[in-house]
């Protein structure tokens, strides 16, 4: 037994994307929820599953807000910006059981107008380890404890900046083709390696953004999905997975490698798919250099070969591998990821802002918590 | 000055760490039973599940294993520290440890460059490890 196709994407929403805004994350959950669940036909009290990521907007918000009578699955899955992603597992897996029919993932947040997401991180509890050992030395936020890895990545294989350059200039153009990334002004390689340092190797642009707004997926049942109001998207393969020393960076045996590697190989397989079949990928990008690292564990090239694979534009819409079509965390829109199921979705539809020609099967993955990994492989139905 | 910088709070498990630390020691926990020695401290030794620890004086020597210049203070305790250095150091009994660097410029840091752990009082109460040049 397994996942394969034991689900589909019915419907996706969003909101506005903003930097600033008066609302709560309550309130801009719901609105995209509501939007998803209408972009799939469905009314609100359809929803018999909820996965709702983080503290925002929590199961009880839906039931309250939306009337649900019987929901009958509630869960989260904590694994920081790869949750959204691994939600999609945790949902087929449900709906294969026979729990529900219809499960809404959800994620709403005020990351640039609530508390800032880089001084939040040291109060998560899977932090306890760093944030008594690594955290008073001063090394508190992700760019710091990612600038680690990539370091090493530049060492042993030659790695440049401006190579990690050409994956934010790639995934600006894509976001100014997109009305609602919120990044809508051109970057130049020369605009990248002339951005501030924030902790070397990585500047200003080789990091995401803080974001406002709410992005949901509706995911259900694959015998009613063909019933509904869009084309559905089928999972064909999903799959988590959490690196070796998963809360603490500096003691993994290998700094250059993520929890992806270990989840991709599955997926790939429940999938029956190969790398050549991808024709779009939406890969998780809180910074530049955690693209080119999933490329490489995801086998798109060999470890040490991703500063080349991602130059010349090969990651642009007409590229060998379009991704982040979107405009993705560092142009788009920080939704942890959520964002990156709907635009996989969209481009499966064909119904992107930035279409890919006749994208048939794409991959989305995640990526968070130091270093746990998420990825689903989607085909339009 | 009051110490404005995020602080530790030792456990059961982590203590006997940094009191040595405070007492100009470094000293690492190993396993009482199969005697694997385990960096950060932890209740249960991950090759034979023994509870049973152990604390010995290690060398505090290393080598650099990666690194990275920190440019933004993400709190505002680090702000006069700004540029720092942290080190992520491969410690001789085989585990890791991550501290800030201390007389090693930008241009000396490489792969493999040999350092040895130093100790910085903070406060009363506190003593921090660095890294010096081995």
């Amino acid at each position: 037994m397994s996942l394969h196709e034991a689900g589909a994407v019915t419907g996706v929403g969003e909101t506005k994307y903003m930097r600033g805004t008066d609302r709560t994350p309550v309130s801009l959950a719901m609105e995209a929820a509501l939007n998803a669940i209408a972009d799939a036909g469905l009314k609100p009290t359809d929803i018999d599953g909820l996965i709702p990521y983080g503290a925002g907007a929590v199961a009880e918000d839906f039931v309250t807000n939306f009337g649900i009578a019987d929901l009958r699955f509630s869960a989260t899955t904590p694994m920081g910006g790869a949750s959204a992603v691994a939600s999609i597992q945790c949902a087929l897996a449900a709906i294969q059981a026979g729990i529900c029919k219809h499960v809404l993932l959800s994620l709403g947040r005020t990351g640039y107008s609530g508390g800032r997401i880089g001084t939040r991180v040291q109060q998560m509890p899977q932090f306890r380890t760093i944030g008594e050992f690594e955290m008073p030395s001063g090394a508190i936020a992700p760019p710091q404890l990612y600038a680690v890895m990539a370091r090493r990545h530049f060492e042993l294989y030659g790695t440049t900046s401006r190579q990690l350059a050409e994956i934010a200039v790639t995934t600006r153009q894509h976001a100014i083709m997109n009305p609602n990334a919120t990044m809508q002004r051109p970057m130049t390689i020369e605009d990248h390696q002339a951005s501030r340092m924030i902790s070397d190797p990585f500047r200003l642009l080789d990091c995401s953004l803080e974001s406002d707004g709410a992005a949901a997926v509706v995911i259900s049942a694959p015998d009613i999905a063909n019933d509904l109001r869009k084309r559905p998207v089928l999972v064909m393969g999903v799959a988590e997975g959490h690196p070796d020393s998963p809360s603490v960076i500096s003691q993994r045996p290998d700094i250059t490698t993520l929890g992806l590697a270990k989840a991709a190989p599955k997926a790939f397989a429940m999938a029956g798919v190969t790398h050549s079949d991808i024709d779009v990928a939406e890969v998780y990008d809180c910074f530049t250099y955690i693209v080119m690292c999933q490329l490489e564990d995801m086998g798109f090239c060999k470890k040490g070969e991703g500063g080349g694979f991602v130059e010349n534009g090969a990651l642009g819409i007409n590229g060998r591998l379009p991704v982040n079509t979107h405009g993705g965390l560092l142009s788009e829109a920080h939704m942890a990821g959520m964002n990156h199921i709907v635009e996989l979705t969209r481009q499966l539809r064909g119904e992107a802002a930035v279409q890919v020609p006749d994208a048939e099967i794409g991959l989305v993955t995640g990526y968070g918590d130091l270093g746990d990994g998420s990825i689903a492989i989607m085909r339009r139905a | 000055m009051a110490y404005e910088k995020l602080v530790p709070e030792p456990t059961a498990d982590t203590k006997p760490f940094w009191d040595a630390l405070h007492e100009g020691k470094f000293r690492l926990q190993r396993c009482a039973d199969c005697k694997k020695i385990r960096h950060y401290p932890r209740p249960v030794c991950d090759a034979c599940y023994s509870m049973n620890a152990e604390w010995v004086e290690a060398s505090g020597r290393g080598t650099v294993h990666s690194w990275t210049i920190t440019h933004h203070a993400f709190h505002p305790g680090f702000k006069g520290d700004l540029p720092f250095t942290l080190l992520t150091v491969d410690l001789e009994e085989g585990v890791r440890m991550q501290a800030q660097a201390r007389g090693i410029d930008e241009a000396e840091l490489k792969l493999g460059l040999p350092v040895k752990v130093g100790f910085e009082r903070v406060k009363d109460d506190l003593t921090l490890p660095v890294f010096r040049k081995g």
